[in-house]
């Protein structure tokens, strides 16, 4: 197959049948929303006013939370990573829950913390007068709620493989911590973060279930592209095929311009 | 080698076909007795009620319900879900099946349902008219255009000229009545029925104005059924006397 094939251990054949059959169930389904959509039709349905406030909704809260993804997960993938804290282990296993649990789950437990009769929601409406419930806070909470354990999961592993032999010379050198890691981790570490933030905007990007529980679903403020998708199916399936497809080429586009390196397995 | 790949690559083809066939296989081979009604979300209590009665009827027939938004409802039979029974909760999702040609026979409405302002306990926000809903200060919840109560609530809208602004578009009935049971709004439209099935929990607010959308719930078995026999007999049940009690007793009127 390649110049080095003679030399190479050649894959078991059986491997092929799988594989192919797993590249299909990825593939074919994307195919199959193209097939079914009203492609001449597509510019007037994914300009239409809800699509385009979906649209702006989805960038604007995706692009907050990542940034909270960020300010939050970062120092605590740092701290998981570096600290020797006892118990670290069981933080660490809770971080992942997010991610294992489901979204509409998740949405259920921010609305019984955060909303109207939660005791974080009444703590927030008596200091601030804020209500969370049915806005576009919520949205961006709901959102960074699935999508923090990607970037503190993928930055903890990229700083237990980078070690801390550097920072420990840095150290000798006398430099403080904070100069340690303004100097030392974080530059050691960019590739990761930057990895861990298309993976948390495109999962953001994606946030459905948590969402609708949560926030409920009103064009403008709340009801971003998936749930705009949701909503169309209902009526007008050549809309919400059209907006799907929007989702698609905005996650194609996550995937191609910022290929996220961890994905490529080289952290 | 090219060759080596090509075989497998027909392999795999043949056994993703294989792989297909064989679930059609396990879908259509259903047990005997069980019949597969979707019902509008509305339907929850009496239909509850129905499905024990009809199986205490019919020894050995499982019933099995599934309650959700008419319109999603009508496109998974469409999409060609599984399903004997089709009960909607108006006339705009019914024409759906009838205009794919998946009725076994006409649609029947068994019973009209109208909306209600559900509200906390006690009514704290001392709502008492449609006109109230749009004060503000007031957070109000309502269903979807695209969905049966949705576009009864715009119907009502276009009646009496109150623009809500409503802090949520659902997706089903249901969803709204969870939103003031949970206390987060302060009101939502929804139908007597879900106030009903939710008293203690939240006080109804009846207003004239809801007549002007008043909702025909159509009911009919889906051709081609895999139990068209038992699907016809269910249809029967609920336009008979037990399902009329079943309805008036859930708050429904009878057409």
């Amino acid at each position: 197959m390649t110049k080095h094939g003679a030399r190479r251990t050649g894959l078991p054949f059986v491997l092929w049948i799988p594989g192919v059959v797993a590249l299909a169930l990825v593939v074919l389904p994307v195919v199959g929303l193209i097939v079914r959509s009203d492609l001449g039709n597509l510019p007037n349905l994914i300009t239409s006013p809800g699509a385009v406030h979906a649209l702006d909704l989805s960038l604007r809260t995706a692009v907050v939370a990542t940034v909270l993804c960020l300010v939050l997960g970062g120092p605590l993938a740092v701290l998981l990573a570096r600290s020797t804290m006892p118990g670290l282990r069981v933080v660490r296993a809770l971080v992942l829950l997010p991610l294992v649990l489901p979204p509409v789950v998740g949405g259920l437990a921010l609305l019984y913390l955060f909303g109207r009769a939660g005791f974080g929601g009444k703590l927030l409406y008596e200091a601030f007068g804020l209500r969370l419930s049915f806005s576009t806070t919520a949205v961006v909470l709901a959102q960074t709620f699935v999508a923090m354990p990607f970037l503190v999961v993928g930055l903890e592993g990229a700083l237990r493989t980078a070690g801390e032999r550097y920072e420990a010379v840095a150290a000798t050198l006398g430099a403080g911590p904070w100069t340690v890691f303004r100097r030392v981790t974080v530059p050691l570490v960019l590739p990761a973060i930057g990895s861990g933030l298309v993976l948390c905007f495109a999962r953001a990007m994606g946030e459905f279930g948590a969402t609708i529980t949560f926030a409920g679903s009103l064009e403008g403020v709340t009801r971003t592209l998936p749930l705009e998708v949701y909503t169309l199916a209902e009526t007008d399936v050549d809309s919400a095929v059209a907006v799907s497809l929007l989702l698609v080429v905005v996650s194609i586009v996550v995937i191609v311009v910022a290929r996220p390196r961890a994905v490529e397995g080289r952290l | 080698m090219n060759r080596v790949k090509l075989t497998a690559v027909l392999a795999a083809v043949a056994f993703a076909a294989g792989a297909c066939t064989s679930s059609d296989a396990a879908q259509s081979g259903r047990t005997g007795g069980q019949l597969i009604v979707l019902a509008a979300a509305s339907l929850t209590e009496s239909f509850g009620r129905l499905e024990k009665q009809f199986e205490a009827a019919h020894p050995g027939v499982d019933v099995k319900i599934s309650f959700g938004g008419s319109s999603a409802l009508v496109q998974q039979i469409v999409n060609g879900a599984p399903a004997d029974v089709f009960a909607s909760a108006d006339q705009k999702n019914m024409d759906k099946l009838t205009q794919a040609g998946l009725n076994d026979g006409p649609p029947r409405v068994f019973a009209v349902n109208e909306l209600e302002i559900a509200v906390a306990p006690g009514n704290p926000k001392k709502i008492a008219s449609f006109a109230d809903l749009a004060k503000d200060g007031t957070t109000v919840v309502v269903c979807a255009e695209q969905v049966p109560c949705g576009s009864a609530t715009k119907k009502v809208e276009d009646a009496t000229g109150t623009r809500l602004k409503p802090v949520s578009e659902e997706q089903d009935v249901k969803s709204v009545l969870n939103k003031v049971t949970s206390g987060e709004a302060d009101a939502g439209l929804v139908y007597v029925t879900d106030v009903n099935s939710a008293r203690g929990k939240v006080d109804g607010v009846a207003f004239p104005e809801a007549g002007k959308a008043l909702n025909d719930y159509p009911i009919v078995a889906v051709k081609d059924a895999p139990q068209a026999a038992l699907a016809r007999e269910f249809v029967d049940f609920v336009l008979g006397d037990q399902g009329k009690a079943a309805l008036t007793g859930a708050g429904f009127r009878l057409p």
